[in-house]
């Protein structure tokens, strides 16, 4: 790094981006480790929301301090992030539920068509 | 002080890959689709994760852009695919 960043910055810094390592880290071995797909989907929020942060909070700090100025702009990332990743966790989800009653053999369509086009 | 933030960043990057590799062996060995399309949305969220710890370690700007196309095209992404799972086909008439 060219720029000299001073040590209120610094430090806080180094903390966040080791949190959101470990904790990004822990939500994709819990990815790894869990046996069904119900629990699977509960192990990467945790990378999804507060890894993400830290990341996001330490890349504030840093890009503050070296441009002598306020810089926001990842807080569009911390809001795009936490807009569509529960979007996403629930779609996967329903298609989860949808697929085990269809394997099932427990699925009326006309009930689940009616709701869908409400839904959209 | 620079040298611990770069360390902390190199680490961050280095815990990011390992949870990239631990998606990847999920995506492969999952046993339903719905399990692929979950750990391709932790692959992407881990990409961008990646791409912000490397625009920290390196002072430049540039990679926060990379970090903000991931994020859109990683959601639209995996948004399509679960209306796929869900639906049969993504854009209903």
């Amino acid at each position: 790094m060219s720029t000299d960043i001073p040590l209120w910055a610094s430090i806080p810094a180094s903390i966040l981006l080791v949190m959101g390592g470990v904790i990004s880290l822990i939500g994709s071995a819990g990815l790894l480790r869990f046996k069904s797909f119900v629990a699977r989907i509960h192990a990467p929020t945790l990378g999804n929301t507060l890894g993400a942060a830290c990341v996001l909070v330490a890349s504030i700090l840093v890009f503050s301090s070296i441009e002598q100025r306020f810089v926001i702009h990842e807080i569009l990332i911390t809001l795009l992030l936490f807009i569509t990743s529960p979007v996403t966790a629930m779609l996967l989800m329903r298609a989860a539920v949808y697929r085990s009653k269809r394997e099932r053999g427990e699925f009326e369509p006309s009930v689940d068509s009616s709701e869908s086009s409400t839904g959209n | 002080m620079n040298l611990a933030l770069f360390w902390a960043a190199s680490f961050a990057v280095l815990c990011f890959v390992l949870g990239m590799a631990c998606a990847t062996v999920r995506l492969v060995r999952g046993p339903t689709a719905q399990d692929r399309v979950l750990a391709l949305d932790a692959l992407y969220i881990n990409g961008m994760l990646t791409m912000l710890a490397f625009g920290v370690r390196s002072g430049t700007g540039v990679y926060f852009d990379v970090a903000l196309l991931i994020a859109l095209f990683g959601f639209v992404g995996s948004t399509a695919m679960a209306k796929f799972l869900l639906r049969g086909e993504v854009i209903e008439p």
